[in-house]
This record gives C-alpha cells, structure tokens and sequence, in this order.
C-alpha cells in the first residue's frame, strides 16, 4: 500500500514537506483523486488535501468565497446554491468517463483548471481563481493573489498554480470569483448538420449581440447517449442563452431566427437545457465504463472538425464538440494514436491534447499531456524548480 | 522626500558605452537605434513623470528577430534592458536608467491577422489598444480591455501591467482575454506561449508573463479575444449625497446579483473638474456619482435598470440621468475617461490603484479623506467601483518639495489602508517603482521570495527592468 499523508493543517503541511525535503522522499499530490490520469510511480508517498477541508470565508456581497483545498466541491456548490450563486466556469466531473471514485474537491478543481461549457465566454477555472496560499518543496507557507477582483500587485502566482497538476506546490487554501445563477436558461437546437456546417452556425451564433453561453456540436454518433436519448433525430447543434427570463426570451426569438437558414430549428427548455450542458460538461457519452481510448483535445474552434476529418480518414474516432467546436472530445476505437493526432493538432494551427484514459498498460508507457516545444520544456523545468526544486512533487505536468 | 531608488548602475556598462552603441548600430537596420543624448528625452519617463532617468540607447526594432538579436547581445555583455510600450504607465514601469537599452516596440505596430470565426486577432505589440477595436468595430467586435490611455498605450504594455479599464467588470482584465504571445526571452530565444485555442498545454507561463511588468521577456506578437459588440449600450448617471451612499449602493447592486458591464464612481471635486472639461452633463448638486453602464437587448437594459435604480433608491438617490442619444452617452464617457487628463490641467497629482473588497468602499472612502486632510492636501476621487478598484488622485503642486513629499507619504498611508481591509496595492497600473518599496506591507517574505524565484527562472540575471516591483533590498544575490 503507497502511504497517505493527510496533514490536517498547513503547518502540519508545511511540517511535512520539510521532513520529505531532508530525505529527498518524493510526493504525489492528491485532492479526491478523481482526476487522477495515472497510477502511482514507485516510492511516491502521497500527499493527500482531503485534511483541509471547510469554507472559510463566503461573502456572497462580494462574490467571493475562500474554501480549504480539501473542501468536497458538492459542499461548495451546495453553499453557493443557497444563495443562488455559482461557479462561472462549470467544472466538470470525470468520475463517469475515469471510472474513478472518491470526492472533488475545490482544489483539484483548481489544480486541473478543470473548465466546463462555459469557459467559452467566462473563462476557465483559471479566470476564476483570485488566490492562493501553498505549501512548496521548500515547505514554506506561500499566499500569492488576494480577494478581490482586480490585483496586479507583482507576478500572478495564482495563474501558474491553477492547471499546474500538482507539479509546483501543495494547494491548501483557494480564494475564487462567483456570479450569480441566471435566472433562466434555453437551448436552440439546430438539426442534423454535419461538422463543417455545425461550425458555421456557431461561429454566426458567436458574433451575434445574443450572448451564447454555450456552443457544441454532438454528431448523430453520439446524439442519443445525450439527454436519455430524447434529442431530435440526426446530429444537434446545441447553443446555449443564460440570463433573465424577458431578456433570454427575446434573445432566443433573435437567434433561432438568425439559425433557421442551417438547418431545423427546436429548443430546450430550462430544466432540459441544465441536463444537457451537465452531460456536455462530463463527456457523457464516453462514461461507457470501457478503457477505449479518451483524448480532450483543445484547439482553436473551427479547427475541431478539421481535426477530426483528417483523422477520420486514417482511423476509427468518435467525437462531440463544446466551446464552439475549440474543445474535441475524441475518442479512438483501439490504440491512442498519440503520434498522428499530434501530428494533425500542428496541422490544423496548434493546440494541445490531453489523454484521459487508456488500458493501464498503455496509459504507463506514454505522456497523457502535450509535449511542449524544447524552449517552453526547458523553461517549464525552471519555473518548477523555482517552487520545487528537490523535485519533492512528482507529477506528469512537469518532467 | 524619500526619492525612490534605483539599482546602482553597472560601470562595466557605463563605460562600454561607446562600443554598445556601435554593435547596436550594426546589430539594427537604419533609423532603429536612439542615442544621441539629446533625442533620448522623450525616453527618460513615462507617465509617472515624477521620476527621469536617461538610458544608454533606445533600440526601436522592426521585427521580432531584432528584438531577438538585441536581447541576446545584452544577455551576453550584461546590459539591464527596460520594455518599452507607448510609454503610458502611471506607476513608473518604463522608466529607464543609465545603464539600461531601452527596447521600444513603436515600430512594431501591425494588426497581422483578424480571424472572426476563431473571434481572435494576432497583432504586433506596439498596435495601440484601441486600434485593435477600431479594426474590428465594423464587422461588429470590440477588444474588451478598455484603459483610459487606451488611445495611446500599446497592447505590449497592456499584458505588461495586465491592464484593466472601465469595463472590466463584466469581460475581464488583459489576463482574461490573451490568447497567447510571441516572447522574447532575455537570451534572445524565442518562445510562443498559447495561440488560437482556449486552452494552452503545459504550465500556464502566459498567465505570469501577462502582469510580470516587462521582467520575464518582451511580448512582440499577441493573439488576443475579439468579443461579439452588445446590441446596445447606456450609460446612466446617479447621484448622490454623500460617497458613503454610493459605495454602499455598489456593493448592494452585486450583492443583488446584477453585473453592469461598467460601475464607475466620481466624487464632487471629479465631477466638477470633468464637468469642466467635458461638458458631459454630470449634475452639479451632488456628492457622489455612478455612472453605471447596462448593455444588450433594449428588455435586458430596462429590466437590469429597474433593480438598481430601486436600489439605489435604497440609499437616497438624488438624481437618474439617462443618456439619451449616442452622442450623450459618449459624452459621459468621455468625462470619465479624461478625469486624470482633466486633473492635470488644474493641478499636480498622483493617482493610488488599491483594490479592496466590495463591503470595504464606505469605510476606504471615508479614510482616505482623513488621511488626505491630515496631510493639507485635496483629494479627487474617480475608479472603477464594481471591482473595488480605487484611484483616488491627491493633488498637490511639484514645485513645492515638501508638498510632493506630504502626497507621496499620504498615497502610501491609503495605499496601507486599502491592503490592511483585504485589499491590494494595485489593481491595474502595476507596482513599477511607484509601489516597490511598499510591497513588504502587502506579502511576507517566503511570498516576495517565490515571486522573485519564479522571476529568476525567466531571467537568472535580473537584466530585465530590474529596478521595478521587487525592494532593491533583500533580493536574491
């Protein structure tokens, strides 16, 4: 059994990464472990946030929250809903498609800059994040950002913790941005568009004055793995409008009119339209307890389904896309394929994939993030050595 | 007065002089290198004109391989080397020293690519912030980071400072709507960081690079988020008696759950002295005043204006004044934008950047008055109030040292108070020197040494600005 730390202060944090530090004993950083890509390498203790665990500050007034980076996110969202607040940047579960178990938690949330539909026009968790206290290699007790809204006040740490997988320092305290639950949401639901003219009509849906808050297309594929299978026939082209009810009301009159030169036009209701966006958010069709394959794949919008055409024509995929066709929820029927789709990310104008599942065997002989260009590689080892630099936390973010 | 500080310069720099400036010649096309004494004026400030200090040589590269070929050299004899934007910082972030070759990005003023169906422009550091906007305004997009020097400043200041402005509060600061950058790095190796996608691989090093004050490479290139223009826009104006009433008016519209895209704030001598300027139609007989700016759909727009102006009748609102034209509505910003324009023109001045939080604005506002009476000074108030950022502008007379003196030490006594209620020193003009040596008030020392290591792993040497944000003492030897 790999041994848990699960230090239950951030003195007794900061304690033990001193210790580890004097016998150079290597960590993994874990919050509810759902996110994990991969096993555990050898000889790594972890270091486990579910210690830390409560809000500490929620002051709706200024839509700010402070929570320990333990928090269960469930616990967070439960806070929020109260006051009819949220998390602008939808984090998503991926409980379903891992076939992990356990908890969220806020800070793994942060830790994965792990973004929902939304991020299109809010931002990801990143844009969320006002601050951050840490435990790095060093065991130094580090804050870095504050609570309010806009602060320049020396280099934003804050930025380069979220996303950073553990690879840089032990999250135990996060400081985030709110908004407020809009008052009603619809979805205008295009038919049976194939992929080319699906982004199209979400780039038209994009530059009109509507504020979609929502753009994702789901091939005919996927479509009836969506919703319990009750969308309209053929492919959907789903574009999402939040806000209040009078405003929402006129805004989806505007866009369906605009849409209805695509193809056939219906729309979601709000309760229809939170379980769509929610299976959007978690790859839901890809929850199919097989170990098949599962790439997210973040490139610029009109280039997801060019990436998937060219991929189509050398092997087996399956794909849906969010963030207006930007974010590729790719699926490959066997091997990975990691070579030729990075290849095709290059081609199609850059971006980058994350492989989220794989068979154990395959997952432990590869590199479930981008390879970064060498500049960018070795700056990275510097940026990391600068919080880390014994190497105490070991994460594949980071080499 | 306690003038701030500079580092030393290097000798082995200054009397190389001579041979710098050769090799830059040849380093650089014609016409790209400033060094007569005389023409290196304009460079020896920016907009915080307090201080001046005249740099070895301005290079004035025309591509990304000369800021390259500069950097390099510089890396390699040890020269500091100072980013240079349009020169609009208030905080002091461009300002040069004797030793240092000032890389300006003037010549590099190219939009290079408008790509609307990816709502993304790649443009050359030196375009202007508005320009962005303007090039994209018929095809119905707008560039959402709008600081007021937003005719001037270039987007490579912009990521700098991560520079904010009036709307904010609804599309976010620079930080929020970079996509990626080129970078120069101070050895001269070129990096691109993001691009088109949403989301980058790797570490975020574009979130610390935008904000990093021109001390972890010099931005050439940028990819940044064009955002669909609203349906409509209106500025409506509120006034009040007292600027307690207005604050407390902003923190109950957020706290309600309404997000204007704008909240901005002016108290009485703001008002008049824009008043005077603009002509903007602010009334006269108030205290305090909100312009609070709602846009979309013309139901959105009353809708949204119904809560707050039941709110602000909450607290007492004396006067609504909604724009009636587009004519109105561009007045009222135009008063807003050029109060520190129109300040300068009755006074001397310095503006504080401090944030706090929401709840905190009454209690600020009321310090900083009594702060500013304590030292016999005036104070004009104007900032962004739905994010808590504050600018108040403490008017004084540069001729008078001891009255510089009295300003500089009451900014620093608010700028204490706005981080001693949870808030920051900056919100968006950055530290540069202005706010250096207060940075201990606001981080401990294991904070300030992270930030200074992460710093270091972009540029070991500390060639790069390396006079700005972080106290001359205790840095990393």
């Amino acid at each position: 059994m790999t041994p848990i730390h699960e230090p239950l202060s951030e003195e007794a944090a900061s304690r033990l990464v001193q210790v580890a530090a004097l016998s150079k004993s290597p960590f993994v950083i874990r919050g509810g472990g759902t996110r994990s890509l991969h096993g555990l390498p050898d000889g790594a203790d972890v270091l486990s946030a579910r210690g830390l665990n409560g809000i500490v500050a929620y002051n709706p007034a200024e839509m700010t929250m402070t929570a320990r980076a333990g928090t269960p996110l469930e616990v967070v969202e439960a806070a929020l809903a109260e006051k009819r607040q949220m998390l602008a940047f939808e984090p998503n579960d991926l409980r379903g498609v891992l076939g992990t178990s356990g908890i969220p938690t806020i800070g793994g949330v942060f830790a994965t800059n792990a973004s929902g539909p939304r991020r299109l026009v809010a931002g990801a968790a990143r844009d969320s994040l006002l601050g951050v206290r840490f435990v790095n290699g060093r065991g130094e007790v580090v804050k870095a950002g504050g609570r309010v809204m806009k602060n320049v006040t020396g280099l934003d740490l804050v930025k380069l913790l979220a996303g950073s997988h553990g690879s840089l320092a032990f999250l135990t305290e996060v400081t985030f941005r709110l908004l407020p639950v809009p008052e009603t949401a619809v979805t205008v639901i295009i038919s049976d568009l194939n992929d080319a003219e699906a982004a199209a009509a979400m780039a038209t849906a994009m530059s009109m004055p509507v504020e979609v808050s929502g753009a994702a297309h789901l091939p005919e594929s996927v479509r009836s793995r969506f919703a319990g299978g009750a969308l309209p026939q053929g492919a959907v082209t789903a574009l999402r409008l939040e806000g209040l009810a009078a405003s929402v009301a006129v805004r989806s009159e505007k866009l369906i009119a605009a849409m209805t030169r695509f193809g056939a036009v219906s729309h979601l209701e709000a309760e229809g339209t939170r379980r769509l966006w929610r299976e959007i958010r978690d790859g839901a069709p890809y929850a199919d307890g097989t170990p098949r394959p599962l790439w997210r794949v973040s490139v610029a919008p009109v280039a997801g389904q060019q990436l998937v055409a060219a991929l189509r024509l050398e092997t087996g995929v399956d794909a849906f896309y969010d963030w207006q066709g930007g974010l590729v929820w790719l699926r490959m029927e066997a091997d990975p394929e990691a070579a030729l789709l990075r290849r095709y990310i290059k081609a199609v104008g850059g971006g980058h994939a994350t492989l989220l599942r794989a068979r154990p065997e395959v997952l432990a002989a590869m590199q479930a993030f981008q390879p970064q260009a060498e500049t960018i590689t070795a700056l990275q080892a510097r940026v990391k050595a600068s919080f880390d630099p014994a190497g105490l936390f070991i994460s594949p973010m980071v080499g | 007065m306690d003038q701030i500080g500079f580092l030393e310069s290097r000798q082995a720099v200054l009397s190389r002089r001579r041979e710098i400036v050769a090799d830059l010649l040849d380093l650089l096309p014609r016409g790209c290198l400033v060094h007569e004494p005389r023409e290196l004026v304009p460079f020896e400030t920016d907009a915080f004109v307090s201080y001046r200090r005249l740099p070895l040589a301005v290079a004035l590269p025309e591509t990304t391989q000369q800021v390259a070929a500069v950097m390099k050299y510089c890396h390699r004899y040890g020269v500091p080397v100072v980013p240079r934007g349009a020169g609009t910082s208030l905080s002091g972030g461009a300002i040069p020293q004797e030793d240092a070759v000032v890389i300006g990005l003037s010549k590099m003023s190219r939009i290079l690519e408008v790509d609307f169906a990816n709502r993304a422009a790649v443009v050359q550091a030196g375009v202007t912030n508005l320009a962005i906007s303007e090039a994209v305004s018929a095809d119905g997009y707008f560039y959402a980071p709008d600081p007021s020097s937003q005719l001037a400043c270039t987007i490579g200041g912009n990521i700098g400072m991560n520079s904010g402005g009036a709307h904010c509060l609804k599309y976010g600061v620079t930080t929020n709507n970079l996509l990626g950058v080129k970078l120069v790095l101070i050895d001269g190796t070129i990096v691109e960081l993001g691009g088109k996608a949403l989301d980058a691989g790797g570490l975020d090093l574009l979130g610390v690079v935008c904000g990093g004050e021109g001390q972890l490479g010099i931005v050439t290139e940028a990819t940044v988020r064009l955002v669909a223009k609203p349906e409509g826009a209106r500025p409506v104006l509120f006034g009040f008696d007292s600027s307690e009433e207005a604050g407390a008016c902003v923190a109950d519209v957020i706290g309600a759950g309404i997000i204007p895209v704008a909240i901005e704030f002016m108290d009485k001598p703001a008002i008049e002295i824009c008043e005077a300027f603009a002509h903007a139609g602010y009334p006269m007989d108030v205290e305090a005043l909100l312009i609070v700016e709602v846009e979309g759909s013309e139901a959105e727009m009353e809708a949204m204006l119904a809560s707050i102006i039941e709110i602000a009748g909450r607290h007492g609102v004396k006067v609504v004044k909604e724009s009636q034209s587009a004519t109105e509505a561009a007045l009222i910003w135009k008063g807003r934008k050029s109060a520190f324009g129109a300040t300068g023109r009755i006074a001397d001045y310095i503006c504080m950047d401090g944030t706090v939080p929401l709840g905190q604005l009454p209690a600020v506002l009321r310090g900083t008055a009594e702060i500013v009476e304590k030292y016999g000074l005036r104070v004009a108030n104007v900032f962004h109030a739905g994010d808590g950022n504050m600018h108040p502008l403490i008017l004084f007379n540069a001729n008078d040292p001891e009255d510089a003196a009295r300003a500089e030490a009451a900014g620093n006594e608010i700028l204490k108070l706005c981080v001693d209620v949870g808030g920051c020193l900056t919100g968006e003009h950055g530290v540069g020197i202005e706010k250096r040596d207060l940075m201990r008030h606001q981080y401990g020392d294991a904070d300030l040494a992270q930030q200074m290591a992460v710093r270091a792993a972009f540029d070991p040497q500390w060639l790069l600005n390396p006079s700005k944000v972080f106290p001359l003492e205790g840095r990393p030897a």
